[in-house]
């Protein structure tokens, strides 16, 4: 049963790491990115149930949560320009 | 499958792989970054809340249990942040979202160009 997730979940990590590849803009980049932050979660609680080792689901708590701030930190350098800046420098989107 | 759980577990387990694997493709076919975030955003929360769900009936009462609901609890919080502040960015960069126009018979959201 978890050897059959474990395939599924890697059969979507692929797919969404073929829409970072393509993704016209850099916003579906950044997006597909996440989606792959969420499914390495859901896989690493997945192979903590497979190998019985229940402390593998810390790993997915710390990873749900650096997943997130990854994502918000890239779009705010896309938005400022600057990690550090308050106003627009007003960049396009290629 | 022995049990009753089982059966529960290998129900919600693949009901859980059907929308993640709906919501990927869905990510490959839609038009634009928007549609698609839609589409990302039952990934999120239909196939990973399945996927704990059926872990959930395979861990006993205890420490692992709750451990699992945190983590489904902050993906539960986290992904429609980052959905939001992802298109709050690209329609703040200048991503144009794809309209339909009852007007303009040549501008349509429709494959056959209804």
């Amino acid at each position: 049963m978890f050897i059959a997730a474990t395939l599924g979940i890697l059969v979507s990590m692929g797919l969404a790491l073929l829409r970072a590849l393509l993704g016209p803009t850099v916003y579906d980049r950044v997006m597909a990115v996440n989606i792959f932050g969420t499914k390495t979660v859901l896989l690493i609680a997945v192979l903590g149930f497979l190998t019985e080792r229940p402390e593998f689901l810390d790993l997915a708590i710390v990873y749900a949560l650096i997943n997130f701030i990854g994502t918000i930190a890239v779009l705010k350098f896309f938005e400022y320009g600057d990690l550090g800046l308050t106003t627009r420098v007003g960049r396009e989107a290629e | 499958m022995e049990t009753a759980l089982d059966v529960l577990s290998w129900i919600t387990i693949s009901g859980g792989l059907f929308f993640m694997l709906v919501g990927t493709i869905g990510i490959h076919r839609m038009p634009d970054v928007f549609t698609r975030l839609h589409a990302a955003g039952m990934t999120d929360t239909m196939g990973a809340g399945l996927l704990i769900l059926g872990m959930c009936f395979q861990a006993g009462l205890g420490l692992v249990l709750v451990r699992l609901l945190f983590v489904y609890a902050f993906l539960l919080f986290t992904s429609p942040i980052a959905t939001h502040a992802l298109s709050r960015a690209a329609l703040a960069g200048g991503v144009e979202p794809i309209t339909v126009d009852h007007n303009d018979p040549h501008v349509s959201a429709r494959q056959d160009g209804a």
